[in-house]
């Protein structure tokens, strides 16, 4: 009964936390629909005419159509194949029993504790020697190859949590184990597929590091080609806004949606980020 | 009192369930390893796991050895490159600007790490133990800088510190305009306007995780705690706070880390670490050697010494964590 008050205290703190958490990104909203003459009214007033064109300007002035078509054509890919080879290896991890077993999961930790700063300058040297520099395989295959390694734990978890009878019972059926995976475990693994994809999804997206070391302009990503913005845009805020909301608008969504699958991987994946 | 733990307190966010086993693995992951049935022939668990394999040895296991052997070397990037022993490590070490940017990773940890487990703590220290409504849209909205790029998080921020910019607009409009500054190019100002966008991003997490972390330890605990006559400051300390006993561990690794890599951020917030070298990071310092000057062989030290760094502080953590594990099994 005491307690009321103290309840109180914690919604208003919340709610202001949570507003200031959400409102620059309302003002950097609000702002790309903006004349630059508004600047001036503050960053919370409404525009007086909803500008569209600096949309338009963006994307083909900046160039952003570009940077969002590459970013699709990294991603895509990227995501997917990680996610299958991680599927496999974490079923092997999780299911089977092998020998050297332990020494190749402690290899693939390694890679879950590692930042691409560790790997980043030998992958640019690699990628010269293939003559794969400022191509989209040099933006996807390293990208898969850190992603496998966070994948591979996170199903390894998912499968040893499964139970084993369901094997035993689809083998004595004359599965092979290949049948099991396809048949049997993929339609049980939905919601631990769903949160890698969208963990993989989000970090693919926004890494930087990566696009930034081995492509140049033409197949630049959003985050690079919003970091470089050139020319006559480079102090243009109000197109610089309307990029960066086309670039965090597929995060956001895909976060609002799939949000709880969001968070539990974020967390548990704790070590990776 | 933290053995009495209902380990139910840790259930929603735990990667891993028990603590039994002694392998090193086990350890490492948290994981118990189970006997498990074999199912397949031995070689088809090689066959599924060897197409990642590859790729992962190609471009992390074997390009994490050479980081390791172009750091003793004298290397362009474009050149032969040529060992040189501990060179690139003894400049290192007595270069200024590396120094100033390691100094600069552990000054942010206090607006990475510190702040926001502490704002995070003192927010769960006021909540009561019934379930707060609406937690799904405070979640939400406290998440969203966290999943936003740290290039979209430096473009706003570079606009509300602008000069004319919003946070200026508003010390003026509340008669503080003689706080009002060029926030990020100012020497003194950048450093703690960073730091604050730092925080800003971080904050939510902490929150998120310690409330949710204090909703699931056992009520039980609390009755018995308000029968021994404890108050709500004593409640938090010794019920709730050895209850979030992981999920701060795990808060500090995640925050820690990031703090360690600031890349992204400060790339696009201070331009490449300025004005000067007031904002300069390890990472930054890592990318203008090797990809502006052409040492190669330098950054790779560079990348060592920080993927060390990183490696210690996650593994010293993960035993923390193990043996919290393991007393709470007790």
């Amino acid at each position: 009964m005491t307690r009321q008050p103290q309840t109180t205290m914690t919604y208003i703190l919340l709610v202001l936390f949570t507003l200031v958490a959400v409102m620059p990104f309302i003002g950097i909203f609000l702002l790309a629909f903006k004349d630059s003459s508004e600047l001036v009214n503050g960053p919370f007033a409404l525009p007086q005419v909803w500008h569209v064109e600096n949309f338009v300007e963006a994307w083909e002035g900046a160039r952003f159509g570009e940077y969002f078509t590459n970013s699709v054509i990294v991603v895509i890919p990227a995501v997917g194949i990680a996610v299958v080879l991680a599927l496999m290896s974490g079923y092997a991890f999780g299911t089977m029993r092998f020998r050297g077993e332990q020494f190749l999961l402690l290899l693939i930790l390694l890679g879950l504790m590692v930042p691409f700063e560790a790997v980043i300058i030998p992958v640019w040297q690699l990628m010269g020697v293939l003559k794969m520099r400022d191509t989209y395989w040099a933006l996807i295959l390293p990208q898969v190859a850190l992603s496998f390694a966070f994948g591979t734990f996170w199903m390894r978890a998912h499968f040893k949590g499964l139970p084993e009878d369901l094997i035993d019972a689809a083998v004595v059926d004359g599965c092979g184990s290949w049948g099991v995976l396809w048949r049997i475990m993929l339609p049980l693994s939905t919601p631990a597929l769903l949160s890698l994809i969208v963990l993989l999804f989000m970090w693919t997206w926004n890494e930087f590091l990566l696009v930034l070391v081995l492509a140049s302009g033409e197949r630049w990503t959003l985050p690079v080609g919003l970091a470089l913005l050139r020319g006559r845009y480079a102090t243009n805020i109000t197109v610089m806004a309307a990029g960066a909301i086309m670039m965090s608008l597929p995060v956001i969504i895909i976060y609002v949606v799939f949000q709880r699958h969001f968070i539990r991987g974020l967390v548990s994946g704790a070590l990776k980020a | 009192m933290a053995g009495q733990l209902d380990e139910r307190g840790l259930e929603n966010f735990q990667p891993s369930s028990t603590h039994r086993s002694q392998s090193l693995l086990a350890r490492l992951t948290g994981e118990t390893y189970l006997g498990r049935k074999a199912h397949a022939r031995p070689y088809q668990a090689y066959l599924f796991i060897l197409p990642g394999l590859l790729l992962y040895a190609l471009f992390v296991l074997i390009p994490i050895l050479n980081t390791l052997r172009y750091s003793f070397y004298d290397w362009t990037g474009f050149s032969e490159p040529v060992y040189n022993g501990l060179d690139n490590y003894t400049t290192l070490f007595n270069d200024k600007d590396f120094w100033v940017a390691i100094g600069h990773n552990f000054f942010f940890v206090i607006f990475s790490t510190i702040l926001p487990i502490l704002l995070g703590l003192f927010l769960t220290s006021l909540l009561s133990r019934r379930k707060l409504r609406g937690m799904v849209i405070f979640r939400t909205g406290l998440f969203i800088p966290y999943v936003m790029s740290p290039v979209v998080v430096g473009i706003i921020w570079r606009w509300m510190f602008a000069p004319a910019g919003p946070i200026n607009q508003m010390l003026t409009t509340i008669g503080l305009e003689a706080l009002a500054r060029p926030w990020l190019g100012d020497f003194t100002a950048a450093p703690l306007a960073v730091g604050g966008v730092i925080t800003w991003v971080q904050y939510g997490l902490c929150m998120v995780l310690f409330i949710s972390g204090a909703q699931s330890i056992n009520e039980e605990l609390y009755d018995t705690a308000i029968v021994f006559g404890a108050n709500g400051w004593q409640q938090f300390r010794y019920v709730t706070l050895p209850g979030l006993r992981q999920h701060i561990l795990v808060a500090f690794v995640i925050t820690f880390i990031s703090a360690m890599r600031l890349f992204d951020l400060i790339f696009v917030l201070t331009n490449l670490g300025g004005p000067g070298k007031q904002t300069l990071v390890t990472s930054i310092f890592l990318y203008t050697e090797t990809f502006r000057k052409n040492n190669a062989g330098y950054g790779s030290a560079i990348a060592v010494v920080l993927t060390a760094i990183i490696l210690v502080v996650s593994a010293i953590v993960t035993r923390l964590q193990a043996r919290t594990e393991a007393e709470e099994q007790l």
